[in-house]
């Protein structure tokens, strides 16, 4: 069943759907077992200005196969449309695609996303003829105007960034997944496989996570948990699970049981 | 003359290329992006784009990230 179930996004086709971080770790060469381990095929990277007055600094892309892992550069940590618009140009530039993962903070606190300046960036960027993957809240209306203002694909959050909450709504999550022409990531939230497993049983395409990974005990294990998680979320989702019911149905005969 | 770089400002003796600002910063051109004056230099305008006095010029480059704060450098060892 697995074999023929790639995850497609806009132009490109991928195996794996676990997308992970490349932030927080406790080192590279933890991160970079982490990453063999989970499976994935893409991973996340911020855009940030270089270091002038130290350029002894390891670049974190020594440690990382591009010819193996696709690169997604976000905008996180930018708060206007503009500042995401330009970091996404720079993305493009420092980068081997036109693929965006499109971050509009719009509150410190929470990380939520500014839902109206996402869809600003959105509409620009696409005009530019990037492929933009829009973080933004669980809401089915937003993810629709997303996705008509050409998102490739919509990546609404399970918690806030870096909670591991798990997912706060599941029910706003298998809605925006009902309408959804594009993928649907869940991005932001997961905290243990579980929750990675909810997330695909309720049918979203692929899971994004950093903290969840990167913030376990034993990164390397817990990205196996995951990469297992999601491929038991995606088959129970698929296979299509039995209808829950308040009360208890036998599942072996009635007949013949001894002494009556 | 005097630059923005990274939003600090920075001395240089007189106008140059963005070639030569990447080599004279030990910068590996094809590690990052350039943006001069807020528009986007492409790789190959960088010999021919000049950086005069008061420009804003921005590197960057890709580092550790996941969503949100992004940027939290992993540690060295």
């Amino acid at each position: 069943m697995t074999d023929t179930d790639p995850l497609v996004i806009a132009d490109r086709t991928f195996t794996s759907r676990l997308i992970v971080g490349t932030g927080k770790y406790p080192s590279y060469p933890v991160m970079v077992r982490a990453h063999e381990a989970s499976g994935a095929e893409m991973v996340t990277v911020a855009v940030r200005r270089v270091n002038i007055s130290d350029r002894s600094q390891e670049s974190m892309l020594d440690y990382i196969d591009t010819a193996r892992m696709f690169l997604l550069p976000n905008t996180a940590a930018c708060y206007t449309a503009d500042e995401a618009i330009r970091t996404a140009r720079l993305a493009r530039e420092a980068g081997l695609s036109n693929w965006i993962k499109l971050e509009v903070i719009g509150d410190e606190k929470t990380l939520f996303p500014d839902n109206e300046a996402l869809l600003e960036a959105t509409k620009a960027l696409v005009k530019e003829g990037f492929v933009v993957l829009p973080y933004t809240t669980d809401d089915p209306v937003v993810c629709r105007k997303l996705q008509d203002a050409g998102a490739a694909a919509v990546m609404p959050l399970g918690a806030p960034i870096g909670s591991g909450l798990g997912i706060q709504n599941p029910n706003n999550i298998s809605i925006i997944k009902e309408f959804a022409r594009v993928p649907v990531i869940v991005d932001a939230g997961v905290g243990t496989a579980s929750d990675a497993a909810i997330a695909m049983e309720l049918g979203a395409d692929a899971v994004l996570m950093n903290t969840g990974i990167a913030g376990a005990q034993d990164p390397i294990a817990m990205a196996e948990a995951m990469k297992l998680a999601v491929r038991a979320g995606r088959l129970a989702y698929r296979a299509g699970r039995m209808p829950k019911r308040r009360y208890a149905t036998a599942s072996s005969p009635l007949e013949g049981v001894i002494g009556r | 003359m005097k630059i923005r770089l990274n939003g600090e400002p920075y001395e240089l003796a007189g106008p140059l290329s963005i070639t030569a600002l990447l080599t004279g910063l030990g910068i590996d051109p094809r590690r990052v992006a350039v943006e001069h004056n807020q528009i986007v230099v492409k790789r190959g305008a960088y010999e021919s784009t000049r950086v005069e006095d008061r420009d804003e010029v921005e590197i960057v480059n890709f580092v550790g990230g996941g969503s949100g704060s992004g940027g939290q450098e992993n540690s060295r060892d």
